[in-house]
């Protein structure tokens, strides 16, 4: 039999129908829905006369435009509540789980989604978000979508879609004290560039790939979106089955054993050929932080910013415009810069081992006293979990405030906005101009990396730190 | 839900040559929460589009009085970032049919394809070359043919063959609807639910 990739197993087995010169019509095992990019949908639908064809299927929460303070009182924008109401209502109408605000279930998308035990290994996902590509870290296919999108999987469970080219990315090796995974990924993106992974369908491997924690992988996997590809998703092992049987509960799956035996064979078979294959080495990653507006534009910490977006070429103009925003210029070092904010959170780095490690880094430590931080927890489990090991009172004692979950300031949707002109070292996945609010300047980093900042009030080499 | 159709379309462009312009940048969130699809084109690169103050950017392409017209000539990369199909009825409502480039993110190429705007994929170097004309003779001419699969730039006589799937051109063309097709085959659906599905 012809080697298959992990990839095209789990698409081929979903595939309802191929249309000649066209898409393939791939059926959808779970749906996820937020209050943004949802109603549109549902209005279509109404317009249709028709109702959702699978509701046990989709799965919702409300989390980008939600307060992260006083959350058990009416959010106060008008049309956020709006949204949020709107979101309820239809899910009520149509018989989807909601997991509301002040649910004790809810959180950020894709953090709430594994955690809570329905996102799991051979799976299609699809969402109307862009960093669905998170769920990939179990061996799934998950990517985000469109509202039409949205409105076709709520109507038939099924989209269509052209299938992507395969790429796999190799990273093997050890990791340095002080790296973590959001470094790793900042460090390929930075390589191949925030278009590079265009087209692709990404599958990660390699020994520093499988030593990670599952909420390492899905760190990987969340920002696979940001160097272009359609998503990553990385084989499940036995880190992913130890994962899966410590949830409370695995939805979908009659016989939990079974379906392990099922998992456990999923795998690219030897020889699989892959479009595109990348390998590089753990030992050359160091702690990365942004310096520019796409995340493509990144540097090992204590390196000096690049002269030109492409090695031995001229800067173009978009490259020094971007400079411009972030008030940096080329062949700049950033260690020492000031820092106006740091926000820990995001579908990214808000799960508890993300905490975990900003605690470790700030133990016995004060904030800085210039420096605001915005501490927000991916969703009420791991907020809860922050109580109960003692993270929030490590906070507290070092001058932090820990808020209530949401996407919050990843988007700034809600009134966590960075002011403009400020810096912000974040622990999102994106530096676009105004991404954290008009004007706003922010700098991607690692857990470690924010946290060092957060007691310094500088950019500052985690490593330097750590005990 | 039929949408319009798309075929012939003879037009003047609008020059934005940056690159990587993200979808924050088309649309930035805080215009997101609207439950309608209608409006976004009001706030259509709002944030280069208008100063500090409130005031227009006069500095600002789309507020110049020199260039108008139903495509939008863009940089390379454009459209990445969220899969937020606000970005597409933003530019659909400002009033594009089509956006030209050299690459485009994926999700806003197939959210473009579902909303009827076209986007139009040619060679770099094409790109640059209508780039500068467009920017010496705003009254440049471009002309889109579906049916042929043709982009000229009718002044300098440039055709460059773009790439659609099939499907999609038929769509597009016919003014069909995705979902139409895909509610047309649900008992194809239900089968593969009752003899292929893995996780119930
Ligand atoms: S945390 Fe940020 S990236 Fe993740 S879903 Fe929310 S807005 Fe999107």
């Amino acid at each position: 039999m012809e080697a298959k990739t992990l990839f095209d197993k789990i698409w081929d087995g979903h595939v309802v129908r191929s249309i000649k010169e066209g898409p393939d019509v791939l059926y959808i095992d779970r749906h996820y829905i937020h209050e943004v990019t949802s109603p549109q949908a549902f209005n279509g639908l109404r317009q249709r006369g028709i109702k959702v064809f699978r509701p046990e299927k989709t799965i919702a929460t409300a989390d980008h435009n939600i307060p992260t303070k006083d959350q058990h009182l009416t959010i106060k924008d008008e049309l956020s509540r709006n949204q949020v109401e709107r979101l309820s209502h239809n899910c009520r109408e149509h018989g989807i789980e909601y997991f509301g605000l002040n649910n004790s279930k809810n959180g950020i998308v894709h953090i709430i989604g594994p955690e809570l035990g329905y996102t799991l290994p051979g799976m299609t996902i699809v969402c109307g978000d862009s960093h669905t590509s998170t769920h990939g870290a179990f061996g799934t296919i998950a990517f985000g979508i469109g509202t039409s999108e949205v409105e076709m999987v709520l109507a038939t469970q099924c989209i269509m879609q052209p299938k992507p080219r395969k790429m796999r990315i190799s990273v093997n090796g050890k990791l340095e004290k002080g790296v973590t995974s959001k470094d790793i990924i900042l460090y390929i993106i930075s390589r191949i560039s925030a278009a590079g992974g265009t087209g692709y369908f990404v599958e990660f491997a390699g020994s520093a790939i499988q030593s990670l924690s599952m909420e390492a992988r899905m760190t990987i996997c969340n920002m696979s979106i940001e160097m272009g590809a359609r998503g990553g998703l990385i084989a499940p092992d036995e880190t992913t089955f130890e994962y899966l049987k410590k949830l409370s509960v695995v939805h979908g799956v009659k016989d939990f054993n079974k379906a392990l035996e099922g998992w456990k064979k999923m795998k690219s078979d030897e020889g699989a050929v892959f479009d595109m294959e990348l390998v590089y080495d753990a030992a050359d990653i160091k702690p990365m932080i942004t310096y520019g507006t796409n995340p493509g534009m990144g540097m090992a910490i204590d390196a000096a910013i690049p002269l030109s977006d492409t090695a031995g070429k001229e800067a173009s103009a978009s490259y020094m415009k971007s400079l411009a925003y972030m008030g940096f210029k080329p062949d700049m070092k950033l260690i020492g810069h000031p820092v106006d904010y740091v926000f820990i959170g995001s579908c990214t780095n808000g799960r508890i081992e993300d905490f975990r490690a900003f605690a470790e880094l700030i133990r016995g430590k004060k904030k800085a006293d210039s420096v605001t931080a915005l501490i927000v927890p991916g969703s009420k489990l791991v907020e809860e979990q922050m109580k109960q090991e003692g993270l929030v009172k490590i906070y507290e004692d070092a001058g932090f405030e820990v808020r209530q979950p949401g996407c919050s300031s990843c988007l700034a949707m809600n009134e966590d906005k960075i002011p403009a002109g400020k810096y912000a070292v974040s622990t999102s996945n994106r530096n676009f101009e105004g991404r954290q609010g008009p004007g706003a300047r922010t700098l991607l980093a690692s857990p470690l990396t924010a946290a060092a900042a957060a007691v310094t009030g500088r950019i500052t080499d985690p490593r330097t730190l750590l005990s | 839900m039929p949408k319009t159709k798309f075929n012939i379309l003879e037009t003047t462009c609008v020059p934005l040559p940056l690159e990587n312009v993200d979808t924050d940048q088309i649309i930035p969130a805080r215009f997101l929460s609207a439950t309608s699809r209608e409006g976004f084109g009001d706030n259509l690169f709002r944030d280069w589009r208008y100063l500090k103050t409130g005031e227009k950017n006069p500095e600002f392409v789309l507020n110049s009085p020199v260039y108008s017209g139903k495509v939008l000539v863009a940089g390379k990369n454009f459209g990445s970032g969220s899969s937020r199909e606000h970005a597409v009825w933003a530019i659909y409502d400002y009033g594009f049919r089509a956006v030209v480039s050299s690459f485009f993110a994926d999700i806003f190429k197939n959210n473009s394809l579902n909303n009827g705007l076209l986007p139009i994929v040619i060679s770099e170097e094409l790109l640059q070359k209508l780039q500068s004309q467009v920017k010496q003779d705003p009254s440049t001419k471009v002309r889109i043919d579906l049916e042929k699969q043709e982009f000229s730039v009718l002044p300098t006589g440039d055709t460059a063959r773009f790439e659609i799937n099939a499907y999609k051109k038929e769509c597009l063309l016919k003014g069909l609807d995705d979902i139409d097709f895909l509610i047309a085959m649900k008992d194809q659906i239900t089968d593969y639910e009752n003899n292929k599905i893995m996780v119930k």
